[in-house]
């Protein structure tokens, strides 16, 4: 027994030397995309293939944990290159002055809204929605406003002061109601059950059937349908039109790969990249793969209007809507 | 040379505990040094995050109290067993008791739906009752736990002393059972009072909305949402005066028992003859209410077995090494503490307190702080990928050592004075005297904080999330990534698992909750 941990001692230390020959690239990002189901294993894969290193991801969290925990370690980072905050941090990121900036830009991405950013990369992209259960409910609300006229509706939301979906739900208020934002929110408590911490949490609520919806992305329902084969889980469409949310990569200022981190960066919009997001991470990819995007993914609502704010804008607005949100909910 | 020994291990626990609890705080002040600006959400959150704890900790001990009297004196089939599954709620990572919970009452739970087949509408517990009840879900078996304990400590010769002089049941309360409980109920409450002071997860999914808003969660927005490091450690130092003001209020209540031997034989109770449709009613409502949630955990996850991840089996592995590990050094520290504060409390009974009083305080230290200030700390020295699972076992034990206290303390308190005193005068002393007369009347309380430790070691998320390496994961961090990916059902199944090896480790060390063997 002893004899077979020595080897097997031995035999991890000896990877590590074969590893070590090669230029390491450490990618931090959230926790469920390095998860075996998640876009993680392929995606390292898949550049592996090209690029003869070793690419090695690092799960911190979610997106506002990732960046506090670059802040922390500050210049010492081993990270090389960031995967995974949205543009509601992205002005806070870029202030920290961590980043550097992008070495070429991506170019034709399937965005629906014009997109330029010297240092951050879009790798993938969604609507805030909320979503039913169409064997629990045939007619869903059309607008904030008819959710907050179904007095039967009761819907689970989560915090934005932890979790990303929450903020998002925050800034879709304020933009689709700048000067009203208030008045929505007190018309809407009545119908929140509860708001949680995480997504997660909300998910799981909403499918034990505490609450007739949540807010996730208009692309949840695909996992339902490709994934388990049920397609019972809709996203209501919204006339206000719907927030968006995009995810951004971006390479580490501090990093000792500059060149390998530009590779990855222009790696992730590329069609090999791209091609896995859809059904491992539940998005919309930032450029469609040239295989179409899957079977199920049809079946999703679009959206007429997309929102979203710039960066600098939606810092500067979430203060303020923050405020009437608590005073909104805590009557 | 042996007490030397202990001494030093007691003062060497208490600084770890210190340096956990408050080194970590000001390194996470010294990042970047500005004023904190606490605004007026942070006050009402401070407002009702001690609300609920005065309120939760208060129900809990005044369930407790008739329930544990009632498990005391009564013997019927299956005793033991209700009396270790009882100790499981308190073991449960707080959202897989939350789903539980909302199982049995939330809006599509069994209340509910029975409600609804008579026509009625369905309870709604969001809100600060459904935190109130969670809390009290949680910690009332420990309460029962400790306070049973504290029951089966009195000699029972005195309670067939007691049936000789034809005392009543009032005057039994009076000389036996009311100063057992002005000795262990502070204690109990102030645990309470601290475990829900921290509580997060709880607080977010029950409470309804932002009124019920902990400052454990204005810790985590300012740490991971705003990397507001000084308001975050301005937020910990509130939690810590609000844990030392807790601490002195309710150790300076409780007094200590002077005991006289027992035999430690149980004893037939004869002054508890009347009262036994109550003590049943009372016992059966709380097995329902502390069992069938549980239950629920259990019927949800055995669906979920098989669609979980072969990876769960590792994370599993990976827990346990964690957990046996930071179990053995809770208890070694909880040990040695409790003999220096006993050993302290004959000669200088203030710094004694102190020490009780100081060694809770981890308690009070938000686990973000926590991770947050360590990883601070060592980042300059060492990768803290590298360190990640000792500093997890010595954060865990840290954490876990309280709870070890408040068993091992009044045991080795008991046996100190019964069986220490006749040991001495017999001539034994060190290693001899502790093997002999000390070591048989701690047994059960060294077990039973042995699996409460690693049990909630098991379950803990805490500092693991920062320092976690690439692929090393432990089992709780496996079902919140599951949860986090549509994966509900694995999730379920990493729960039961989850669950599963917790109650086996709390089985194993308590024998079973055989809590009145003869020994």
């Amino acid at each position: 027994m002893i004899k077979h941990l020595f080897f097997a001692a031995g035999l991890t230390l000896a990877t590590q030397a074969v590893a070590q020959d090669k230029p390491v690239l450490t990618v931090y990002t959230y926790d469920s995309f390095v998860a075996d189901w998640g876009p993680g294993p392929a995606v390292e894969k898949a550049f592996e293939a090209t690029c003869d290193c070793d690419l090695q991801f690092v799960a911190a969290g979610d997106g506002a944990a990732l960046l506090s925990r670059l802040q922390l370690e500050g210049a010492r980072s081993d990270a090389d290159v960031l995967l995974g905050i949205d543009t509601n941090l992205t002005a806070r990121a870029r202030e920290t002055g961590l980043f550097a900036p992008l070495a070429a830009q991506p170019n034709n991405l399937d965005l629906p809204v014009d997109w330029s950013d010297d240092t951050f990369v879009p790798f993938d992209w969604g609507y805030f929605a909320f979503v039913y259960d169409t064997t629990r409910m045939e007619t869903p609300p059309t607008s904030f406003d008819a959710l907050i006229k179904a007095e039967d509706i009761k819907v689970v939301i989560q915090d934005p002061r932890s979790s990303t979906p929450g903020l998002g739900l925050l800034m879709w208020v304020k933009t689709a109601y700048p000067d009203a934002a208030q008045t929505i929110w007190e018309g809407l408590a009545p119908r929140i059950v509860t708001v949680t911490k995480g997504w997660s949490e909300a998910y799981g609520l909403f499918l034990d059937g505490e609450a007739d919806m949540v807010l996730s992305y208009t692309t949840s329902p695909a996992y339902h349908i490709i994934a388990e084969d049920d397609a019972t889980k809709a996203a209501a469409s919204f006339e206000e039109g719907h927030y968006m949310q995009i995810e951004v990569a971006a390479k580490l200022a501090a990093t000792d790969q500059p060149e390998l981190a530009d590779a990855f960066l222009t790696f992730v919009t590329s069609d090999a990249f791209q091609g896995i997001i859809p059904t491992t991470n539940w998005m919309y990819p930032a450029k469609f793969p040239l295989a179409g995007l899957p079977e199920g993914f049809d079946q999703l609502i679009t959206p007429e209007r997309a929102l979203i704010l710039p960066d600098s804008e939606a810092a500067a607005l979430r203060d303020t809507a923050l405020a009437e949100w608590l005073a909104a909910l805590s009557q | 040379m042996t007490w030397f020994l202990v001494r030093s291990a007691g003062w060497a626990s208490l600084a770890l505990v210190l340096t956990l609890a408050l080194v970590t705080t000001v390194a996470v002040a010294r990042f970047a040094p500005a004023v904190p600006v606490l605004g007026p959400a942070d006050w009402a959150a401070l407002r009702f995050t001690v609300g609920q704890a005065v309120l939760s900790a208060g129900l809990s001990v005044a369930l407790a109290i008739p329930l544990a009297r009632a498990l005391a004196r009564r013997r019927f089939p299956g005793r033991a067993v209700l009396v270790a599954l009882m100790g499981a709620p308190f073991i449960l990572p707080a959202i897989v008791a939350v789903f539980g919970l909302l199982a049995v009452w939330g809006r599509a739970g069994i209340v509910s739906q029975g409600l609804d087949i008579l026509g009625l509408p369905p309870v709604s517990i969001y809100g600060p009752v459904g935190v109130v009840l969670a809390h009290v879900f949680f910690n009332l078996p420990l309460a029962t736990r400790i306070i049973l304990q504290g029951w089966l400590s009195i000699p029972q010769e005195q309670f067939r002393l007691a049936a000789m002089l034809s005392m009543t049941r009032r005057d039994v309360a009076r000389h036996l059972e009311r100063p057992m409980l002005r000795a262990v109920v502070p204690g109990a409450a102030l645990v309470i009072f601290l475990l829900c002071l921290s509580s997060f997860a709880v607080a977010l999914a029950l409470g309804g909305g932002p009124r019920a808003t902990t400052i454990e969660l204005a810790i985590y927005q300012a740490v991971r949402f705003e990397f507001d490091l000084p308001k975050a450690a301005a937020l910990a130092v509130i939690q810590v005066m609000l844990c030392l003001g807790a601490a002195t209020l309710t150790l300076s209540v409780a007094r200590p028992v002077d005991t006289a031997p027992g035999l430690d034989r149980v004893v037939e109770r004869w002054d508890a003859q009347g009262g036994r449709a109550s003590d049943a009613t009372l016992i059966t409502v709380a097995a329902v209410f502390l069992t069938l949630p549980l239950a629920m955990v259990v019927w949800r996850g055995v669906f979920g077995l098989f669609d979980m991840p072969p990876t769960i089996w590792r994370a599993l592995a990976t827990s346990l090494l964690i957990a046996l590990p930071a179990a053995g050094l809770a208890v070694a520290m909880a040990g040695a503490l409790a003999a220096l504060i006993l050993r302290m409390g004959a000669r200088v009974p203030g710094v004694a307190r102190g020490v009780e009083a100081a060694a809770i305080l981890a308690l009070a230290v938000s686990p973000f702080v926590m991770g947050t200030g360590l990883f601070l700390i060592l980042n300059p020295w060492t990768d803290p990928f590298a360190a990640a699972i000792p500093v997890t076992v010595a954060v865990n034990a840290v954490l876990a050592m309280p709870f070890g206290l408040r068993v091992l303390l009044p045991a080795l308190r008991d046996a100190e004075a019964t069986q220490g005193r006749l040991g001495r005068s017999l001539g034994l002393s060190g290693w001899r005297l502790f093997r002999v007369a000390i070591w048989p009347r701690i047994r059960r309380a060294v077990g039973f904080s042995m699996g409460l430790a690693a049990a909630l070691s098991m379950g803990d998320l805490g500092v693991i999330t920062l320092f976690a390496p690439p692929g090393v994961e432990t089992l709780p961090l496996a079902m919140y990534r599951l949860m986090g990916s549509y994966r509900t059902a694995g999730a379920d199944g990493a729960a039961l698992v989850l669950v599963a090896a917790a109650f086996a480790l709390l089985w194993l060390f308590d024998r079973g909750g055989r809590v009145d063997d003869p020994l």
